[in-house]
C-alpha cells in the first residue's frame, strides 16, 4: 500500500475542562483514493476527530499524519495552511457565506492556498472557468453562478459546497453528515454526484454520518463506536 | 490579506442597513465634535478680536478682567468713573496718538448705550485692524443724533430717521425713561461680530443732556429742561466710564500704563487688551472645554454603538467564521476581517462626518454672516483639527480591535464545528 493519506497513531483527545477523554484511537489508517464511510451515533467523537484532522484541535497525545505531515510536529499556521491546500470540508448545512456570489464561494479555498489556485488552473482553465466547470458537474444551472448564495435551495448549497471541497484537487475531502438536511432521494443523488467527482479527481473521501442506509457505495466503512476505546458518551449504543 | 479586506467590504456591505445607521451616528459625532472645535476656535478668535489697535484700555481702579468686562464688552457696571480732568490730561499726552473716551450707564431696550465723541468711528478698530462702516447714514452730529450697531438695527427694525428713547440704566424699571429727549438715528454701522453690534453710540454731550435734569439716578420732581433748550447750557462731560488710547509708538506702552496707574489725583488703571483678553477667556474659556469634553464623549459613544453592533453580530456569524477557518484562514486572519470591518465603517463614518461639517458650515455661512455678522469662509482642516481627527481614527483603530479579538477567540473556541 502507498503511503497512507490519514494516518493515526496513540491518539487520545480530551476537551478542556472535561473529565474523560472524548477520543482514543489506537490506530487509523486511510489510502489515497479510498472512498471510507465513518460511522458513528450522534455524540460518538466523529465532529471532534474532523476537527483533529482539521488540525484546528490538538490531540492530548498520539500523532496524526495528513498526507505524510505530521500535525503534532507542526506549528498553528503550518497546520492551517496545510488544511488550506489538502482538505476539503462539506459541513452538514449553512455551508455558503450568505454575502459571497457561488463562484466566489466555490473560490474560497483558492483565496487561501496559491497551492490549489495552481491546481485549479492546471487544465489551462481560469479559475473561475473551474469554479464553473465544478459547478456545473453538480447540476447548478449557470445563471445560477453569480447569484448570492443566501437564495439557494438546501441541497444545492451543499452542492455548491461539494464543489468548493473539491476545487483544486485538495486530496482530500472531510464531508460531516453533508445529506442529513436533505430529504431521502436527494441524499442519494448527492452522494452519488460526490462519489462521480471525488473519483474523477482521484480524492480520497472521508464521509461521516450516522445513517447505515448510505455506506453502501463505500470502499470501506470505519465504525467509529468501536474504534474509539475512549468511554463512550452522548447517544453510543 | 487584500481578499480578507475585499470580504469584510461584503460583509459590511451585506448588513448594510444596521451598519449603515451606525456609520450615520458616528458621522454625526464627528461633525459634532469638530464642529464644536471650530466654533470655539472662531470664537476665540472673535473674543480676542473684539478689540484691535488700541493701546491700553483705562478705567478707574478695579480689575483688569472687570476693566474689560465693561468698557468692551459693555457687561456689569463700573465703580467708579475717570474725572473729565485727567482724560483731558492724559489724552493731552504727547505719546498718545488718539483717545476715545466712553461714557456707559443707560440703554435702550436692551441694547447698552455708549457716549462718545466722533473720533471713535475713525480710532475704533476690531478683527484684523478693521475700522467700522457705515451700512447706510452718518456718524452723529447734533446733540440728539446716534449711530446704532447693526444688531440693534436689525432685531429692533431701525432706519436711519427714525426716532428712539434711551433709558436710564440697564433699563427694567418703568418711570426711567429719558423720554423728553428722544433720538435720531443718523446711522447704522455695518456688521462686526463684536459688542459693536449691540451698542447705541451717541456723544458725549448727549449723555450729558439726557442726565441735566436728573441726580443721583432719579429725575428731579418739577425741574425739566426741554430738548430745545440744552444747548443752553455746558454740555461738558464731568466724567467718563473707560477711554481707549492709541500710542504714536507701541514701544511707549509699558511707560505710558506706570504713569497711568500711577496716576496721583485718582486711582487709575490701565491694561493692555490682548493680555486682558487672555485673562478673561480663561474665566470664559473654561465652558468651551466641557463642550470639547461632551463632544468628545459623543464620538466615544458613537464607536461604542459599533463595537456593540458588531459584536452582537458575531454570534450569528458563528458559522460564517467556521467556514472560513475551514478553508484555511487562520485565527488572525479572522481578527483582520472582523478588525478590518470596523476599519471600513469608523474610516468612513469619520470621512462623512467631515464632508457633513463642510456641507453645513457652506450652507449656514450665509445665515451665519447675516446673523453674527461672522464671515465663515470654508478652509482647509487645520492643524489642532488634523490632531482631533488623528485622534478620533486612533481611538476608532482601538475600538476596532474589540470585536476583532473577540471574533479571534470565538473561532479558536469553536474550531470548525461552532456548537450552536
Ligand atoms: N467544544 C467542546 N467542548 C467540550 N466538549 C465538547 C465540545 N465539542 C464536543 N464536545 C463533546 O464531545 C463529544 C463528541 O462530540 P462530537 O464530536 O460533536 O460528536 P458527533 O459529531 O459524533 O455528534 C460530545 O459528548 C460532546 O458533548
Ligand atoms: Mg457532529
Amino acid at each position: 500500500m502507498a503511503s497512507p493519506v490519514i494516518d493515526i497513531e496513540q491518539l487520545r483527545f480530551r476537551y478542556s475542562g472535561s473529565a474523560s477523554d472524548c477520543l482514543h484511537i489506537e490506530r487509523m489508517q486511510v489510502a489515497a483514493g479510498e472512498r471510507i464511510f465513518l460511522h458513528g451515533p450522534s455524540g460518538s467523537g466523529k465532529s471532534t476527530l474532523l476537527g483533529l484532522l482539521g488540525g484546528v484541535l490538538t490531540p492530548s497525545c498520539g500523532t496524526i499524519s495528513l498526507l505524510g505531515h505530521e500535525l503534532t510536529q507542526m506549528r498553528a499556521t503550518a497546520r492551517d495552511r496545510l488544511r488550506a491546500d489538502c482538505v476539503g470540508f462539506i459541513f452538514q448545512q449553512f455551508n455558503l457565506i450568505p454575502y459571497l456570489s457561488l463562484l466566489d464561494n466555490v473560490l474560497l479555498p483558492c483565496r487561501f492556498s496559491a497551492l490549489r489556485r495552481g491546481q485549479a488552473c492546471i487544465s489551462g482553465h481560469h479559475l473561475e472557468a473551474e469554479a464553473g466547470r465544478l459547478l456545473d458537474h453538480l447540476d447548478i444551472a449557470p445563471e445560477l453562478h453569480k447569484r448570492a448564495a443566501s437564495r439557494l435551495s438546501v441541497g444545492q448549497q451543499q452542492r455548491v459546497a461539494a464543489a468548493r471541497a473539491l476545487i483544486g484537487r485538495p486530496g482530500i475531502v472531510i464531508a460531516d453528515e453533508p445529506t442529513s438536511a436533505l430529504d431521502a432521494d436527494r441524499q442519494f443523488a448527492f452522494l452519488e454526484l460526490l462519489q462521480k467527482e471525488c473519483s474523477a479527481s482521484e480524492t480520497t473521501l472521508l464521509f461521516v454520518s450516522h445513517d447505515h442506509r448510505l455506506a453502501a457505495d463505500f470502499d470501506r466503512t470505519i465504525e467509529l463506536a468501536t474504534l474509539n476505546l475512549a468511554p463512550t458518551n452522548g447517544g453510543a449504543s | 490579506m487584500r481578499y480578507l479586506f475585499s470580504m469584510a467590504w461584503h460583509s459590511a456591505w451585506n448588513r448594510r442597513f444596521t451598519l449603515g445607521l451606525t456609520l450615520l451616528s458616528i458621522a454625526l459625532s464627528v461633525t459634532l465634535l469638530l464642529g464644536v472645535e471650530r466654533i470655539r476656535h472662531d470664537a476665540r478668535q472673535a473674543f480676542a478680536q473684539s478689540v484691535s489697535g488700541t493701546d491700553l484700555v483705562i478705567g478707574a481702579r478695579t480689575s483688569p478682567v472687570q476693566l474689560m468686562l465693561y468698557s468692551v464688552f459693555h457687561i456689569g457696571e463700573a465703580t467708579n468713573n475717570i474725572h473729565w480732568q485727567a482724560y483731558q490730561e492724559i489724552a493731552a499726552n504727547p505719546t498718545v496718538a488718539w483717545s476715545i473716551p466712553i461714557s456707559l450707564g443707560d440703554s435702550h431696550r436692551g441694547f447698552p448705550v455708549l457716549g462718545t465723541h466722533a473720533g471713535y468711528f475713525e480710532h475704533f478698530h476690531y478683527g484684523n485692524r478693521q475700522s467700522l462702516t457705515f451700512e447706510t447714514g452718518k456718524p452723529f452730529d447734533g446733540v440728539f443724533d446716534t449711530v446704532i450697531g447693526s444688531e440693534v438695527a436689525a432685531s429692533l427694525g431701525y432706519h436711519p430717521g427714525d426716532h428712539i428713547v434711551l433709558t436710564h440704566g440697564a433699563g427694567g424699571l418703568t418711570g426711567q425713561d429719558h423720554n423728553d429727549k428722544p433720538f435720531v438715528v443718523t446711522g447704522i454701522l455695518a456688521p462686526t461680530g463684536t459688542p459693536v453690534d449691540r451698542t447705541v453710540h451717541v456723544s458725549l454731550e448727549a449723555i450729558e443732556a439726557i442726565h441735566l435734569d436728573w441726580q443721583g439716578g432719579a429725575r428731579m420732581p418739577g425741574f425739566e429742561i426741554p430738548a430745545e433748550y440744552v444747548r443752553k447750557f455746558d454740555l461738558t462731560p464731568k466724567s467718563v466710564t473707560a477711554i481707549l488710547i492709541g500710542l504714536k509708538s507701541r514701544a511707549g506702552v509699558f511707560r505710558m500704563q506706570r504713569l497711568v496707574n500711577d496716576y496721583a489725583d485718582e486711582p487709575l488703571l490701565a491694561v493692555l487688551p490682548g493680555v486682558a483678553l487672555d485673562q478673561l477667556w480663561q474665566v470664559v474659556g473654561a465652558a468651551e472645554h466641557a463642550f470639547l469634553a461632551v463632544s468628545a464623549m459623543v464620538v466615544v459613544v458613537g464607536l461604542c454603538g459599533l463595537v456593540a453592533v458588531i459584536l452582537a453580530s458575531l454570534n450569528e456569524r458563528r458559522r460564517e467564521l467556521a467556514i472560513i477557518r475551514s478553508v484555511g484562514a487562520r485565527p488572525a486572519d479572522i481578527f483582520v476581517l472582523l478588525t478590518a470591518e470596523g476599519v471600513f465603517i469608523t474610516l468612513s463614518g469619520i470621512l462623512l462626518g467631515i464632508a457633513l461639517l463642510y456641507g453645513i458650515s457652506a450652507a449656514m455661512a450665509p445665515l451665519i454672516q447675516g446673523h453674527f455678522g461672522i464671515a465663515i469662509t470654508p478652509r482647509p482642516v487645520s492643524l489642532d483639527e488634523l490632531w482631533l481627527i488623528a485622534a478620533i481614527i486612533g481611538v476608532s483603530l482601538l475600538a476596532s480591535l474589540v470585536p476583532g479579538y473577540g471574533a479571534y477567540r470565538m473561532s479558536l473556541a469553536d474550531g470548525l464545528t461552532p456548537r450552536i
